[in-house]
């Protein structure tokens, strides 16, 4: 098993977050794990994004050039990554914002609304959970949901565990947009 | 965890006594969660910001001189600060811990990772005929593993040693495994430890004096040839580098800190086009795997050397192997890392198709 993943949007978004609590929930199912972040000085507003690597040997290259799964929350990130999609893989996107729309054949391509699903639960800031939940039902290696709570729990901050609940439901929210 | 927080867990763990730091990225991490994990408040550890570069090396210079682990971290910038420091440290004969996590140079540059201070860190950055032993981590675990290594062989040769990491190791989450946490040296291991220690006299020893300083041409050149065979001896022992497919293969990629890992998957890449590619991974850059790069390269077609510079660790291969086979370089530069598809690239137009 490998996925080798990279999740692309603006900061601010959850970008890094969202990679690192997959990161932890892989760990957490004794896999071996990469978390390579590439973002400008700024925290919010610039680009951001995270590759993730989860296997179950040694990990050799942190950086790629191709893709199992990418996961785009803005327009420059589509256009950036949709040919890093390596053939039958697959494409995830929030359509919010996106004009020019992807348009390869020989990859699996998910459009979701991940913003308008993340007004329904009433937190706008479980928006990178919902995608994350989308991501999760699209990967080929199934991650039990009780390792992701336990990675939700290793990189959130205690004084946050309270959200854990909203998180989980967030991440069931993103799996049914698929 | 990530390479910047695994240093700091790691330093508390070996007994280190103290920190002295200024923060710049993209490193700042250690300094933070040595202020989170409040070392001071467990085993003693001092973790201080100093108010520069310049101070937090001649901070690890004073501590270094009372015979304590002393260590400070900084990145290409701060480094270049410090250089003046590390040369007194090493002229001094010292055991000190620098961590220099590259940015993109030169000047200013970027914050993005690099590999361009590869000269600095193995051919001297301060004045004077000194070494640094220079260690390359290519993961987080060595990371951990290399601040003990690290303190380990500065203490066993009174040499200053440097952990040479580039942006990318620092910045990378990767899986763990944390040392045992070891008390901190008592006074009296100290002392016996280190005999030559300006810890203040106790027991009616003879004065102890550290100095860089020595006006008598005669007894500088004494000095200097002290410290050559130290150098002889470390080379001697010290060597350290990893193989990686390297039997049976037409080509060599020599590569070190991350940019090592980028090439396997390049090398993994190659295989499935039926290019056979051995790597070698120079673990200390100085001292540099002279002699396995010589032996490495006996019977290949060629030699590419893949770096986050314009070429400087290129010309110990260069020397290693003496003009027997062709010997070229790739790297990006500024803060841009290559994709391992880029490296099977380079490694075709450069070696394969020449």
């Amino acid at each position: 098993m490998k996925e080798e993943i990279i999740i692309a949007g603006f900061g601010g978004q959850g970008v890094l977050s969202m990679g690192k609590i997959l990161a932890y929930s892989g760990l957490m199912d004794d896999k071996e794990v990469t978390w390579m972040p590439s973002y400008g000085p700024e925290q919010r507003g610039g680009t951001a994004n995270v590759t993730v690597i989860l296997a179950d040997s040694k990990i050799s290259s942190p950086v790629l050039d191709k893709y199992d799964i990418v996961v785009a929350l803005n327009q420059q990130s589509l256009d950036k990554f949709t040919s890093k999609v390596k053939p039958g893989g697959t494409l995830i996107y929030d359509t919010n914002g996106i004009h020019n729309h992807p348009k390869r054949e020989d990859i699996k391509i998910y459009p979701i609304d991940a913003m308008e699903a993340t007004l329904e639960l009433g937190n706008s800031k479980a928006y990178n959970m919902v995608v994350m939940g989308a991501l999760l039902q699209a990967m080929d290696y199934k991650l039990p949901m009780e390792n992701v709570v336990k990675g939700l729990k290793k990189s959130l901050p205690e004084r946050h565990h309270k959200l854990i609940p909203l998180n989980e439901k967030a991440i069931e929210k993103g799996a049914s947009l698929l | 965890m990530k390479g910047n927080e695994a240093i700091a867990h790691a330093a508390i763990r070996y007994g280190c006594d103290g920190y002295f730091g200024y923060p710049i990225t993209p490193q700042s991490e250690v300094l933070e969660t040595l202020e989170e994990l409040m070392p001071w408040e467990t085993t003693g550890m001092v973790v201080l910001q100093a108010e520069s570069e310049v101070a937090a090396i001649n901070m690890v210079y004073g501590g270094a001189a009372t015979g304590k682990a002393v260590m400070t971290s900084s990145s290409s910038p701060g480094v270049s600060l410090k250089q003046e420091g590390i040369s007194y440290i090493a002229a001094a004969s010292l055991p000190a811990l620098i961590l220099n996590v590259m940015r993109g140079g030169p000047g200013l540059g970027t914050i993005q990772p690099s590999q361009a201070d590869y000269f600095q860190a193995t051919k001297g950055g301060g004045h004077g005929d000194y070494h640094l032993i220079v260690l390359a981590p290519s993961t987080v675990q060595e990371m951990v593993d290399f601040v003990g290594l690290g303190f380990d062989l500065a203490f066993k040769y009174t040499n200053p040693c440097m952990i040479l990491a580039d942006g990318i190791v620092g910045q990378m989450m990767e899986k763990v495994v944390l040392p045992e946490q070891r008390p901190r040296r008592t006074e009296e291991e100290i002392r016996k430890q280190c005999p030559w220690a300006a810890d203040g006299r106790k027991d009616g020893r003879k004065r102890n004096v550290i100095t860089s300083l020595e006006l008598e041409s005669s007894k500088m050149e004494v000095i200097n040839h002290q410290l050559q065979a130290r150098y002889r001896e470390i080379e001697k022992n010290e060597t350290r580098w990893e193989e990686i497919g390297v039997e049976g293969a037409d080509y060599l990629i020599v590569a070190f800190g991350t940019i090592a890992r980028i090439s396997d998957k390049a090398r993994e890449l190659a295989e499935e086009e039926g290019i056979k590619v051995g790597i070698i991974r120079p673990i200390t850059l100085w001292p540099f795997p002279t002699e396995a790069v010589r032996k490495a390269a006996e019977g290949k077609k060629g030699i590419l050397v893949v770096e986050l510079n314009a070429g400087q660790m290129i010309e110990d291969v260069r020397l290693s192997v003496h003009d027997a086979l062709p010997v070229e370089h790739f790297g990006r530069l500024g803060g841009i890392i290559p994709s391992p598809e880029e490296v099977v690239e380079a490694l075709k137009e450069k070696i394969i198709n020449k």
